[in-house]
């Protein structure tokens, strides 16, 4: 930047000239255009799984604008109205049908959260099958990690706002899991709660950290996500590297313009994902029960623990996994071990660029090794989602430990079953399939 | 030690909250006829809305059931003279707890609460057969029992429509010992009108939302005709 706009232009601050070259000098409005969208080349072969990381973005916009309309009218209060009712329940009521247009915005909201969940977990996925967090995308999938499970926690406190039952016995369980943390955990988790019950207190300090912290840090990380991969480009579906072959003008050969080339296709993305999501936010905004679980129509009830408390679909794998640990080693409770597990459970995706020793990216080249561990992985995904949302069982509980074990050996393992398999030869160029 | 005086402490909770292993009937009504939403209005604030109240509704969104605000006032409100008044009720929860022994729940949401994963629609399929499944208990405190929730606070608030039953214990099921001013058929149809009430009022603008997702698909529909073929126009020479 030596001989920068800066100084090819007049600048006297008059808007005399061509506004764009004013603002050029002034702001990197072309460069930043260029750098990230009309000369930022993608690779030309991006298929079905690529849809889902603007996807994402949308469904983070949808959240942020929605949300901004909800907090107008919710109210983050325990205390119990004239009837009886804790006024943060009976806000949400007052929203879905005294404010106006509140129950489209308030569905919007609710769908949106399973909706994040469901686009990030294909987002993953796609990472996981194409080698997307190999050398050198380790940070972007790091960042993309740290979204992961800040996303979590916005999910988590955002689900004890409604205060119903399902929220308040909900946060209560996951709360009293920090109580398993040898020695600090008792202050622990009164220090999340800021009470010795879930209460006002608990709500309160949640709604602060579900509208104000989390979000920022959220987009903070959704925009160190984006510019980490515009620094190394993206992957594809072969794995194979666009910048080592570029043309004369030093543009990789097989790379298009994300702008416009991207941004049509993404739009017809977009159309697909939102008739999808009306779909489910016009005729079955429950989500048949799932998306919104329906013992939260009932208020929060301090005296009344449901027979069946279950976490929202997004977190039951985990939760599973949670309940699979019944054993005491080492002189700890399995209460703790299942804390470790289920924490570990999500962290240690951020090992995967360390873990994946398989010569090649992408899934296309690699062998049956790696296509049934894969496989079996997400079978072993959904089990564990699926006995999540269910009440213990003996059958259920060796299930989930069996699932939980090759949970664990899939990414403990890889070290090894990633170098074992069979590979075929990676093409120069990517393929057009 | 402890868990016992812990599942000593939850178990009347429990034992209250625990149902019956009754088969439930389906729902057979819906909650675009007009004419049973309002004759389930009507039997709502009759026998209901006494003990329950509904509070997250105004009398005022009753008009949407095809009622004027001046029908509504004159035949739907008992306890209230402003039409944007919330359903409520002057009983004391602390109070009605010490009655039923457990205070009765509101009843704007109770056919959403009471769905299950999987299927939402069950909560107004409990409820349908809920109501109609009182019978008489000596041994009762309020001298009634239901199959589908046993022990039950709540007395049969409907039994001068329906009459008395009482459970054959060797059959297993209902038979009306003493006729009500409903026939078993008439009275079975009164009480889908009621829970058409019930759920109409658990989301009053479902109809509205189902409408509009039309629009909106069809837009999107349309929308992603031009998308696509914009998409096709720019990726014609890619290869």
């Amino acid at each position: 930047m030596a001989a920068g706009n800066f100084e090819k232009y007049k600048s006297d601050g008059s808007l005399g000239g061509n506004a764009l070259e004013w603002l050029d000098a002034r702001f990197p409005a072309t460069s930043l255009w260029k750098g990230h969208l009309s000369e930022y080349y993608c690779p030309k072969n991006f298929n079905f799984w690529y849809f889902f990381g603007s996807l994402a973005l949308l469904v983070l916009v949808i959240q942020i604008v929605t949300g901004i309309f909800l907090v107008m009218h919710y109210k983050p209060d325990a205390a119990l109205n004239a009837n009886g009712v804790p006024i943060a329940f009976a806000s949400v009521e007052y929203i879905m049908r005294d404010v106006p247009g509140g129950w489209l915005i308030r569905y919007m909201h609710s769908t949106g959260a399973s909706a994040f969940f469901i686009v990030v977990y294909l987002h993953m996925f796609r990472g996981l099958i194409y080698g997307s967090y190999r050398k050198p995308r380790e940070l972007t999938w790091l960042f993309g990690v740290g979204i992961f499970l800040v996303l979590m926690g916005e999910a988590f406190f955002g689900y004890l706002l409604p205060w119903g039952q399902m929220s308040y016995w909900g946060a209560q369980v996951i709360v009293n899991l920090f109580s398993a943390i040898p020695v600090i955990g008792s202050d622990l988790s009164l220090i999340i709660r800021g009470d010795f019950v879930v209460g006002d207190a608990t709500l309160n300090r949640f709604f602060s950290f579900h509208v104000i912290a989390f979000p920022l840090v959220l987009v903070g990380l959704v925009a160190a996500h984006v510019l980490a991969l515009h620094e190394t480009g993206s992957n594809n579906p072969d794995g194979v590297e666009i910048k080592a072959n570029k043309d004369e003008n030093g543009i990789p050969r097989d790379g298009i313009p994300f702008h416009p080339y991207y941004t049509v296709k993404d739009i017809v993305g977009v159309v697909v994902f939102l008739m999808v999501f009306s779909a489910v936010m016009f005729f079955a905004p429950e989500g048949g029960g799932y998306f919104l679980e329906t013992p939260n129509f009932y208020p929060a009830d301090p005296l009344k623990t449901p027979p069946h408390i279950a976490p929202v679909w997004y977190f039951t794998p985990y939760y599973s996994i949670l309940r699979a640990m019944v054993w005491n080693f080492f002189g700890l409770d399995a209460k703790f071990w299942g804390v470790v597990g289920m924490g570990a459970s999500v962290v240690i995706f951020a090992l995967l660029p360390w873990l994946d020793r398989s010569p090649v990216k992408s899934i296309r080249y690699r062998g049956p090794i790696t296509k049934v561990m894969i496989g079996l992985f997400v079978i072993c995904f959904f089990i564990l989602g699926y006995l999540g949302t269910l009440s213990p069982s003996p059958m259920g509980e060796v299930i989930s430990q069996i699932c939980t074990v090759f949970y664990f050996g899939f990414f403990l393992g890889m070290p090894w079953w990633s170098r074992m398999d069979k590979f075929k030869p990676v093409p120069e160029r990517v393929t057009m399939k | 030690m402890k868990k016992f005086l812990i599942a000593l402490l939850f178990a009347p909770v429990m034992a209250f909250a625990s149902t019956g292993g009754a088969p439930i009937d389906k729902w057979p009504g819906s909650v675009s006829d007009k004419a049973a939403l309002q004759n389930g209005a009507k039997l709502f604030v009759n026998y209901c809305l006494n003990c329950h109240g509904a509070s997250y509704m105004r009398y005022q969104n009753l008009v949407a059931l095809g009622l004027s605000e001046q029908q509504v006032k004159d035949n739907l409100m008992f306890t209230s003279d402003k039409i944007g008044e919330l359903m409520r009720i002057a009983a004391r929860a602390d109070e009605q707890k010490q009655w039923f022994g457990a205070t009765p729940p509101d009843l704007t949401i109770i056919t959403r609460a009471r769905g299950e994963a999987g299927n939402a629609g069950a909560g107004a399929d409990w409820v349908y057969t809920y109501l109609r499944s009182f019978y008489r208990d000596e041994n009762r405190p309020t001298g009634w029992n239901n199959t589908v929730f046993e022990n039950v606070g709540m007395p049969h608030v409907l039994y001068g429509l329906q009459g008395q039953q009482v459970l054959n214990h060797e059959t297993h099921k209902l038979e009306v010992a003493v006729p009500g001013q409903m026939a078993p058929a008439e009275f079975d149809k009164a009480v889908s009108d009621l829970v058409g009430f019930m759920v109409w009022m658990g989301e009053p603008q479902q109809e509205f939302r189902r409408k509009l997702g039309f629009f909106v698909l069809a837009f999107l529909g349309l929308l992603f005709v031009v998308a696509y073929a914009l998409k096709k126009e720019y990726w014609k020479d890619i290869h």
